[in-house]
């Protein structure tokens, strides 16, 4: 595959600016973070990109999705080409005021069909599954510590620490348990048991807090989408709070009913965005979401109405500093010889190009360097031009 | 810790309710090597012929060939994780053919069920310590629920090709686990066909070349095979043995899978070899040639592969670890690595050689118990006998470590920064202030000198004497420092 910089960009909305024609000026090294905030939301499953972002003028849509696109009827465009899924109404609002965008027809160098190791290779960043051992955002975490006066606080907003986040740099997780809170008393007694504990006593003090930042969740699961958002922005919203954040979605493998399946799912993300956004308040300003899938589906919904594993696929990135409402695309076409192996939207750009470069712009830190730590062994250039300066 | 606490703790999952220290910490742990019972009841009872898995792929392929309803997706619907009361996914099922969901229901209830037995086993057994080897070299050939069928062969896996060998040799371990219907499953291989293999010729000659059917051969179970199951990632293979191995493994595949199944020659492992997708030829592996064998070519570089030098040193490493700490002792390793060659794989030699070695007694706790060492724990310690299955899948769930769910093929990690978690601390309060509730708990003061004989410490006893209650006193017990590491 070419680099995404090099390629004629099909853009939409109010920014006319390609996705390589925006020359950003080469940043020092490790230069701090400051107070930013990076989430970055993982849709696992392969999320279907058509029906994310609906490429509505292509000639060859109608054909492949045929009466599932009566629901783009009155959606949110973006320009002429693209209209976002009536049930991403929060995303949609955000990208006319500028503060989404989309980027379509993107994949990692994974060409195979497993969740597992597409799963595998989006989070440890490696150019083969299982190749890597540790995941790209904690090196992110790593570069931005390194020269810091103190390590920032990483979190993930899920039972066990995600893949994408382990490895060298310290992290935290939290989750809302379907177990019966312990009582206040014994949470206490736990407190002095581990006083003088070397190990147990810092990582218990730990858990209080970020059991403190998020309260009562109210919570058995991360379920409840908007919920789960809100959970999400109180821990990241205050100075002390997390500074890279990370959560998971479920529920994208649509092989049947896809347009039931996809709605709920998307409606999910949606209220999370949205709960999210509105939950960090005045620090949305200084925050950037981005949100990815392993891999997208077939072009052409089945027999069952659904799609089954595919290519590429969209990602959304979303923010106060974004440079939104457009579409960062080089649309590969719709028809048979256009689609991979004759089946699959076809990957034409890098995910791994939009990560880093995302992630650089927005922590300041050398674009190139956060491509060759984050995803080493490609020869992409990172995306330049998401995040306002 | 004391011999008899790094005897029970350390090497076991701590004492069972009541249970005395033992007065000789060594023999206790040799004479588990005689007393162990490779087939207990309770899984012999769930070993009946799992013919379902042939059905359940064969079902999945003719559904995705009509078209008539898509695959629901192996690898997420059916996981484990949907086996909990709270099914989140029930939903994607919706629009399913109904024999096909009253198999994914079968198939969940089986799973449900051998997650139970397997934690029951673990907390009643009188040899606690074998229990820890056979729960070690499972992890060691890990398989993972999520691909087609394999509910029905996960704990087969652990029971018929881990159980048996634990104090066997290592070659016949390797052979039964790789060459098992849930590894053939899991890593791609029952799929996997010979380029050149009569099948595969005659599929060419006919031209009917069918985008969704498996065109080659398939290096997953290969790569996996030297690279986490003997020789290890730096062991000196190349991408060439990778491919040679590959291909001597083509033919080896599940019982009642594809057309070509009514050639399948039914194996020992519960696995079938069709001769008809094997690759033809001799094959060379390291450096050694392997003539044309069929079914016995990938069992004889199975053999090589296992006493290789740099399989004695991964296998050695990895066993000091589980026992003597993260980053183990030099030492350890090379006593460990020189037993395992000079016993040609021996794992009894290996595990007394094991209990015979200083490095393991050292004092201080060595590891941070995972969630399942921690919960057998807790478990044994309270008496807490027969929990209802889906609860003990809940338990495991909510803990973060359900078994035969690792995240890759290597496995579970065995390191304290993968467990030693946060929000693990919370859960493991949460979970013990839940058990302590349910059963009796007075006397836990005298109870927890029991447990950790000679190794319970200040803090941990002040807290239990100043508990304002029995069972606040058995939740701090359960989650003292002395319960948390071994």
């Amino acid at each position: 595959m070419k680099t995404a910089l090099d390629r004629r960009s099909l853009l939409a909305g109010s920014l006319m600016l390609g996705a390589g024609s925006l020359a950003l000026p080469r940043l020092a090294f490790a230069q701090v973070a400051g107070s930013r905030n990076l989430l970055f939301v993982l849709l696992r499953g392969a999320a279907d990109g058509m029906a994310m972002l609906a490429p509505v003028g292509d000639p060859g849509l109608e054909a492949l999705r045929g009466a599932s696109l009566a629901d783009y009827e009155g959606a949110t465009r973006l320009g002429s080409f693209f209209a976002v899924h009536p049930a991403l109404a929060e995303v949609a609002a955000a990208a006319q005021s500028g503060e989404a965008l989309f980027v379509h027809a993107a994949a990692t160098a994974y060409r195979e069909r497993s969740h597992f190791d597409a799963q595998n290779l989006l989070e440890t960043g490696g150019t083969a599954p299982y190749s890597v051992k540790d995941g790209w955002l904690n090196r992110l975490a790593a570069l931005l510590n390194e020269g810091a006066p103190a390590p920032l606080r990483a979190l993930a907003i899920a039972q066990a620490v995600p893949l994408a986040l382990r490895g060298d740099a310290p992290v935290s997780n939290y989750a809302p348990s379907a177990l019966p809170a312990a009582s206040e008393d014994l949470l206490a007694r736990v407190s002095q048991l581990y006083a003088s504990d070397g190990e147990l006593g810092p990582l218990w003090e730990r858990a209080l807090e970020t059991k403190a930042m998020a309260q009562d969740d109210g919570l058995r699961n991360l379920r409840d989408a908007s919920a789960a958002g809100e959970l999400a922005a109180s821990l990241m919203r205050d100075a002390g709070g997390a500074r890279i954040g990370m959560i998971e979605l479920g529920g994208w493998d649509t092989h049947a009913n896809q347009r039931f399946a996809f709605a709920r799912s998307a409606r999910g993300l949606d209220a999370l965005l949205g709960a999210y956004k509105s939950g960090m308040g005045a620090a949305w300003a200084d925050t950037l979401v981005v949100v990815a899938t392993e891999f997208g589906r077939t072009a052409r919904l089945n027999g069952t109405g659904g799609s089954d594993h595919g290519t590429a696929s969209a990602a959304l990135v979303m923010g106060g500093r974004v440079r939104g409402g457009r579409v960062i695309a080089d649309w590969p076409g719709l028809a048979d010889r256009q689609l991979f192996e004759g089946r699959d939207l076809a990957p034409t750009t890098s995910l791994e190009s939009l990560l880093a470069g995302a992630a650089a712009e927005h922590m300041r830190l050398d674009p190139d360097l956060a491509m060759a730590r984050l995803f080493p062994g490609r020869s992409v250039k990172p995306i330049a031009g998401i995040v306002r300066a | 810790m004391s011999r008899p606490s790094i005897a029970l703790s350390r090497f076991g999952y701590g004492p069972a309710a009541g249970e005395h220290p033992p007065a000789d910490p060594r023999r206790y742990l040799l004479v588990q090597l005689d007393a162990y019972d490779p087939a207990p009841s309770a899984i012999a009872g769930r070993m009946r012929s799992r013919g379902e898995t042939g059905e359940m792929v064969e079902l999945v392929r003719s559904l995705r060939q009509d078209r008539r309803a898509a695959m629901a997706d192996t690898e997420s619907a059916m996981s484990a994780q949907s086996a909990t009361s709270e099914d989140p996914r029930a939903a994607a099922l919706e629009g399913l053919p109904p024999e096909y969901r009253s198999k994914l229901a079968e198939a969940r209830q089986v799973l449900v069920g051998d997650i139970a037995a397997r934690t029951q086993l673990a907390v009643s057994s009188p040899t606690p310590m074998i229990e820890r080897l056979v729960h070690f070299w499972s992890n060691h050939f890990s398989v993972s629920v999520g691909k087609l069928g394999t509910q029905f062969e996960v704990g087969p896996h652990e029971f018929t090709a881990i159980r048996p060998h634990v104090r066997g040799r290592f070659s016949d371990m390797l052979k039964a686990a790789v060459l098992h219907p849930a590894m053939l499953l899991y890593l791609d291989q029952f799929q996997s066909i010979g380029p050149n293999a009569p099948f595969a010729q005659r599929r060419a000659r006919r031209g009917g070349d069918q985008p969704e059917r498996p065109r080659g051969h398939n290096e997953n179970l290969a790569r996996e095979v030297l690279e986490l199951h003997t020789l290890g990632v730096d062991g000196g293979y190349t991408q060439a043995d990778v491919t040679e191995l590959a291909r001597a493994l083509t033919g080896w595949t599940v019982p009642g899978i594809g057309r070509v199944g009514r050639f399948a020659e039914d194996q020992p492992s519960g696995a079938a070899f069709v001769a008809l997708v094997h690759e033809p030829g001799a094959r060379r592996v390291l450096g050694r040639s392997y003539p044309a064998g069929e079914a016995g070519q990938a069992r004889a570089i199975l053999d090589d592969l296992a006493r290789h030098p740099a399989t004695a040193r991964h296998i050695a490493t990895k066993f000091a670890r589980h026992f003597a700490g993260d980053t183990p002792p030099p030492a350890l390793v090379a006593r460990l690595e020189a037993d395992f060659l000079k016993s040609g794989g021996d794992l009894a030699s290996l595990t007394r050689t094991l209990i015979d070695a200083p490095e393991v007694w050292t004092p201080g706790p060595v590891k941070f118990r995972t969630p399942f060492e921690w919960l057998i724990g807790a478990l044994r310690l309270t008496g807490t006998a027969q929990l209802p299955p889906q609860r003990v899948v809940g338990a495991l769930t909510q803990l973060g470590q359900l078994p035969w769910r690792a995240p890759s093929p290597a496995g579970y990690d065995d390191i304290a920064a993968s467990w030693a978690g946060p929000d693990a601390l919370v859960r493991r309060v949460e979970m013990a202030e839940r058990i302590a509730a349910n059963i009796p708990a007075d006397d836990v003061l005298a109870r927890a000198e029991a447990a950790f004989p000679g190794a319970l410490g200040d803090a941990t006893r002040t807290q239990l004497q100043r508990a304002e209650s029995g069972s606040q006193a058995l939740a701090l017990l359960l989650v003292s420092p002395e319960m948390m590491r071994r």
